[in-house]
């Protein structure tokens, strides 16, 4: 339940001052070379942020890019914009302390797998549920890419890795249902490879008030190679692929001959369109107050990518943690003047 | 004891702390310390006895509000106009099971006529609650000190509990004290009969009773008593009742009963001029960050996890939001110091406030604030360790951990508090560092300032220093280009320029990774790594410290007692013990340390003999030892407790007389102090 504090129904950037002259992409490139491996998804990554930033018209100097440590980490190097490369995992934490302090900055976290779900795993879920308006950006190619090639939490079970070369005995992280478990108010997924959708989700998530969260399926091509590349294929992708657009039914497939129905206590699940009939295919709406219906869409698909919807699962809106810390500032400097010599004399003084 | 009186020893000689305060004569003869005995026109039996001064031990079951009757006592004094030092000391648990040795709590306080610098060795006057109270506290209660027992409690079952055979009430145990037998939970019931109360509501008050009755006794000033009561339970009339009739029926009781033959008076202490109020280390300490903020213009933002003896200190500062403070009580002590440096990224002043195994875990934040050169206050109430150790209990044990806890060369400038009240003091110090060196700072206050009080002169905000700072507004690329290059130092300081974002056209990046001199990218160039690391070490070795000073009244001392932290009150005492005694000894007390003040080298070596007592196992010593290749005489303690006067009065005056064996002898004398 959100408390009421009379806020302005605000969207994310609106303290962030915007600039009227026109921006290009090689605005946002930093003089520093790129140093990811070649064919490495970070770069296709890093070309739509830049192509991206530009649409919002925000002053260059007032984005900030905070990451934490691993290959995506590097991300703000590449950025002609503030940036602080931080240390493994505690990226969320720091930008907690940024945007709070700062609402005229737009804040994005730049993470992976292993860096939000593993070492940082605590900061990214209290991050989420607190709502704080930044933006966590988490690449995931599912391994270990700068330690060569672990596993990661989100690696499939069984996974023969360096340091399991009789197979992982974990069982993965499902980042989007973590991520809506926290109570998280903006949650979406997207492909590196598909740039247009990227740039949806990227817009969004920009616009959104709070914490958003957007998992970036990311191709590592030296340590695991075409770990999504069942959704690139064209066929594939298409049997695959569940896009998720807003107030129509939930189709895909090449002839959109598939839909997704509910099922069970709460749940939801894949049928032919033609034995169910259109009108029982969920029409989706990411702005359902109850996330047990973004989870259940989180939980469509599995470790095989057999189903993998993408898009916005769930954009609501709740109140953020650096809105309300800073009203309480607000409130209290209203209520009382800062007189630092009543503070220090207190109630109870005695004269000598 | 005296606002930051460490800060600068005052000259001359001072009033010895006696040894002992209390009359040591069975009821109605005269005291050997008194110096003037009249008899009270209120109650003809009654002597008013004047004391210089008096140490007081409430002690009871942690349930039994042992903490809020010392603190009130406290107040009182103060309110008088005492001089006065406390010691809390508690159990980590917050209800060990009832009655028993592990959960007694008590407090301590000694009020005088005049400066003083500790709580007291032992106590004059032990008021106890229940057997547990007495048998754990009588040790301490030199022989003659008044016991003030609660009779009520002490039921077969509750002496058995705690090892009693028989009552020590009557198996003549007590008879090297004066005892006074009260029934304080049945004459409280009593009182509150009529009042509608429960038995059971109306027994708890029986510390108010017990308040009252001391309160009488030394005729203490009640109206900030009552006043608070009905302040503190003003959303519950009933309560707030009952706590009065029973403060006030401990008073009658001693003013009614024949039962005490004598009253004490101890005059207002004679301290420099100018308004004072009473405060614990860790209040000042959150005013001193609220000053801060305020002398550098910049919002304050607190990152903090909830950790003993260090709570207080969040708790204070989220009061305070109207001086733009935020406080953000994070998921961990990660996450603490995470959003402080964030928000120090941002151009706040950012605090992160723990105790020592909060440091453990904020030790790679702190390095890289150390990298990223931000300015960062970092807290470290220190309490005993290893581990989660003594949680409550006061230990000097991480200044190792300050100076040296990181990987790689990470050099952080470190300060000690000597008192609560320089707390206040301490904190603007090390924000000026902070600000003025774009640095991480540690501060290491421990559980005994934290939670001890003193009276403490209110500074006049006009003249707090300006600790204002400039963020860089313009590029300050040295190849004249239009950039920001976020490692350009300032030649005196070697401070980097803070741009913060927001700032147009210094949009640059920082992090972790090792930077190039000035420029500021990542760079793995094995010369440029040399010279980062130097600069890092040469900035912090270059921070600018006052000279210490050093307290030797006669001026022909050849032996210095030093010292750092809370232990400044104890060995201020046995100093002046020693003086007293007809020998000199000098004694400095150190402040910051690291850097260490300039002229500390000479000092060390102008003496024949530096003794250093810590709450360690001597890492102050080794420190020194081994940058000034002098040698220490160092004594230590790791109890959980300060150091006694006595105790070290002794120590001082051995190695005066050559009568103390070096080396190995101090551990034996270790072992036997500790287990005493």
């Amino acid at each position: 339940m959100s408390i009421d504090l009379g806020l302005p129904d605000l969207g994310g950037l609106a303290e962030v001052p915007t600039t009227d002259e026109p921006q290009k992409a090689k605005d946002y490139k930093s003089d520093q070379e790129v140093r990811w491996c070649p064919g490495c998804g970070d770069y296709i990554v890093l070309n739509t942020m830049q192509s991206f930033l530009p649409t919002l018209g925000l002053k260059p100097e007032n984005i900030v890019f905070v990451s934490g440590i691993g290959c995506s980490s590097r991300f703000p190097y590449y950025m002609d914009t503030y940036g602080m490369h931080s240390i493994h995992g505690r990226a969320p934490a720091i930008a907690t302390g940024l945007a709070t302090s700062r609402p005229d900055l737009s804040v994005w976290v730049i993470t992976g797998d292993g860096d939000a779900l593993s070492i940082g795993g605590n900061h990214l879920i209290h991050a989420l549920r607190r709502n704080v308006n930044f933006k966590i950006l988490l690449f995931n190619n599912r391994i270990y890419g700068l330690t060569k090639g672990q596993y990661s939490p989100t690696s499939e079970e069984g996974k023969r890795t360096k340091s399991t070369p009789m197979g992982s005995l974990d069982h993965p992280f499902n980042p989007l249902s973590l991520a809506l478990g926290a109570e998280a108010s903006f949650v979406a997924r997207a492909l590196d490879s598909d740039k247009k959708g990227l740039t949806e989700v990227l817009t969004a998530a920009a616009q959104h008030r709070g914490s958003a969260f957007v998992e970036i399926y990311q191709n590592c091509p030296i340590f695991n190679d075409g770990a999504f590349d069942v959704l690139k294929d064209k066929d594939e992708a298409a049997r695959r692929i569940i896009p998720l657009r807003p107030g129509e039914p939930i189709t895909f497939g090449p002839e959109s001959e598939y839909g997704v129905v509910r099922s069970g206590f709460a749940g939801l699940e894949t049928a032919k369109v033609f034995e169910i009939g259109l009108d029982n295919v969920v029409v989706h709406d990411s702005t359902v107050a109850d996330p047990a219906y973004a989870f259940a869409l989180s939980r469509i698909g599995g470790q095989d990518l057999e189903h993998t919807p993408t898009g916005i699962f769930r954009q609501v809106a709740r109140t953020t943690y650096d809105d309300a810390a800073r009203a309480q500032v607000a409130q209290a400097s209203e209520a009382k003047p800062a007189d630092l010599q009543a503070l220090l004399r207190g109630n109870d003084t005695w004269t000598v | 004891m005296h606002l930051a009186e460490c800060q600068q020893h005052r000259q001359g000689d001072r009033k010895a702390e006696t040894v002992t305060g209390a009359p040591v004569q069975k009821r109605g003869t005269a005291a050997p310390m008194s110096r003037e005995t009249t008899t009270s026109p209120a109650n003809a039996t009654t002597d008013v006895t004047k004391l210089d001064r008096v140490v007081i031990r409430f002690a009871g079951d942690s349930g039994d509000g042992m903490q809020l009757t010392g603190d009130r006592f406290t107040s009182e004094a103060a309110a008088f106009g005492n001089d006065l030092a406390t010691l809390p000391n508690f159990p980590a648990e917050i209800r060990a099971p009832q009655g028993t040795i592990p959960g007694v709590s008590s407090f301590q306080v000694h009020f005088a006529d005049y400066d003083i610098l500790t709580p007291g060795d032992r106590p004059d006057v032990l008021v106890v609650m229940n057997p547990a109270a007495l048998k754990s506290n009588l040790p301490d209660v030199p022989h003659g000190g008044i016991l003030i027992v609660n009779t009520d409690e002490f039921s077969k079952r509750n002496l058995t509990k705690v090892g009693y055979d028989a009552s020590p009430l009557q198996d003549g145990s007590l008879e090297p004290y004066q005892v006074y037998e009260v029934g304080m939970s049945s004459l409280t019931q009593g009182a509150l009969e009529g009042t509608g109360l429960g038995k059971k509501d109306a027994e708890r008050c029986k510390n108010m009773f017990a308040l009252g009755l001391l309160s009488w006794m030394y005729h203490r000033p009640t109206e900030g008593t009552e006043r608070f009561l009905a302040e503190k339970f003003a959303a519950k009339p009933a309560i707030a009742e009952a706590n009065l009739l029973a403060f006030r029926a401990g008073w009658n009781y001693g003013e009614t009963t024949e039962a005490f033959a004598n009253t004490y008076e101890v005059a207002p202490a004679k301290l420099p001029s100018g308004t004072y109020r009473q405060i614990t280390g860790n209040n000042a300490l959150a005013y001193g960050i609220v000053a801060a903020g305020q002398q550098a213009k910049l919002p304050v933002v607190l990152g903090s996890y909830p950790i003993t003896p260090a709570s207080d200190i969040l708790h204070e500062l989220s009061k305070h939001k109207n001086f733009g403070v935020t406080t953000i009580q994070a998921e961990d002590e990660i996450a603490g110091i995470g959003a402080a440096l964030g928000a120090a990224y941002g151009g706040a002043l950012g605090v992160t406030s723990t105790s020592g195994p909060g440091v453990a875990l904020k030790s790679e934040t702190i390095g890289l604030a150390v990298m990223t050169e931000l300015p960062l206050l970092v807290i470290d109430v220190q309490r005993g360790g290893p581990s989660t150790g003594l949680p409550t209990k006061t230990e000097q044990a991480d200044l190792l951990q300050a100076m040296f806890g990181r990987n790689g060369e990470s050099p952080v400038p470190v300060v000690a508090p000597c008192s609560p009240g320089d707390c206040f003091d301490i904190a603007l110090e090390a924000v000026r560092i902070a600000l003025t060196y774009r640095t991480p700072v540690m501060l290491l206050s421990d559980g005994a300032i934290a939670n001890g009080s003193e009276p403490w002169l209110v500074p006049d905000v006009t003249d707090l220093s300006n600790l204002s700072v400039e963020f860089a507004t313009e590029p300050n690329a040295m190849d004249g280009s239009d950039e920001h290059w976020p490692y350009v130092r300032n030649t005196d300081t070697l401070a980097r320029e803070w741009a913060v974002p927001g700032t147009p056209g210094l949009q640059h990046r920082i992090g972790g990774l090792e930077k190039a001199d000035n420029q500021g990218q990542i760079s793995y160039d094995p010369d440029n790594h040399d010279r980062m690391v130097r600069l890092r070490q040469a900035k912090i070795d270059g921070i600018d410290v006052p000279d210490v000073t050093v307290d030797d009244p006669e001026g022909n001392a050849r032996i210095l007692a030093l010292g750092w932290g809370s232990s400044f009150g104890p060995i201020g005492a046995a100093c002046r013990r020693v003086r007293k005694s007809g020998m000199e000894i000098a004694q400095a007390h150190l402040r910051h340390l690291n850097p260490l003040p300039a002229n500390l080298g000479r000092i060390l070596e102008s003496y024949d003999t530096v003794v250093l007592p810590e709450m360690n196992m001597g890492q102050l010593a080794m420190l020194l030892r081994s940058r000034y290749l002098v040698d220490i005489r160092s004594y230590t303690k790791v109890a959980g407790l300060p150091f006694r006067a006595a105790e070290l009065a002794e120590v001082f005056t051995d190695i005066i007389n050559d009568t103390r064996p070096e080396g190995s002898g101090e551990a034996d004398h270790v072992l036997t102090e500790a287990t005493e």
